[in-house]
């Protein structure tokens, strides 16, 4: 699978699973930029047919739902949509 | 967000959802720049599946799984209701076009993949339970459009999916 790695500082373990066409990843991803902290994201719309379903467990093992963006910090804590506060506040980066 | 979609298919595709969206009472987002993102989106799925799948939803490829994300949505219009917001966000309540109100964040309304399996096979169960009416009635699943006659519209009157978007009601 494409997971894309952005080098910054090292605020643990951070993975984003988006959605390449969806404007709330966007933010999100946007947001994990600006606050300068390393993370690795993976558009799920764009994986290998061969490896979708094995991509969409992965998201669904997080989050049931499946729905997106949602990010994986230190393998334990889930924040699921673009919430800037939970996001900033999990990071260390009020 | 990367594509190759050009500028003149978004506005092109921009312009007609926003007609259309204020002919039948709905609006898109006002923040003009976030929408066209969204309106690309939906041409990068109309490219990729074949149809134009929610850009805030992972679709499979496999039409009848995503018909319930083919914008517009079985969800848009509960959540416009309660949130002035649909998902994605690329359709907004007359108080948040209007500035009345702020959208606000929207959970995903649309259950897990075994939840909705499940709620397809009782559909189509029902679909076929025999009924003491004259006519089926039909009901539009996005915008809750009823109508009693022997089959659905092959356009809905009301926000223009086509038929098969349509459940068969009682």
């Amino acid at each position: 699978m494409d997971v894309v790695h952005v080098p910054g500082e090292d605020r643990g373990r951070v993975v984003l699973y988006a959605l390449s066409t969806c404007g709330w990843c966007a933010k999100t991803k946007q947001l994990l930029t600006d606050l300068g902290v390393e993370f690795s994201y993976l558009y799920v719309d764009r994986v290998d047919p061969a490896e979708f379903d094995q991509a969409l467990e992965e998201v669904e093992r997080w989050n049931p739902r499946g729905s997106f963006p949602t990010l994986v910090i230190n393998d334990e804590h889930v924040i699921v949509g673009f919430q800037e506060d939970a996001i900033r506040e999990a990071l260390h980066a009020k | 967000m990367p594509n190759d979609i050009p500028d003149e298919e978004v506005d092109r595709l921009y312009t007609e959802l926003d007609a259309e969206a204020e002919a039948g009472g709905y609006h898109l987002n006002p923040d003009r720049e976030f929408t066209r993102g969204l309106v690309c989106g939906l041409l990068v799925n109309r490219d990729r599946y074949g149809y134009i799948a929610c850009p805030c939803r992972l679709a499979t490829g496999r039409r009848e799984d995503d018909l319930d994300i083919i914008c517009p949505c079985d969800y848009r219009d509960p959540d416009l209701a309660e949130y002035g917001a649909c998902y994605c966000a690329l359709y907004v309540s007359a108080d948040v076009k209007t500035g009345k109100r702020e959208a606000e964040p929207v959970p995903e309304r649309r259950p897990p993949r075994p939840e909705r399996k499940k709620m397809r096979e009782e559909r189509e169960s029902t679909s076929a339970a025999p009924s003491t009416l004259a006519y089926p009635v039909w009901r539009c699943r996005v915008c809750g459009y009823l109508c009693a006659r022997n089959a659905p519209p092959e356009i809905c009157p009301i926000c223009r999916v086509p038929r098969e978007r349509f459940e068969r009601f009682m």
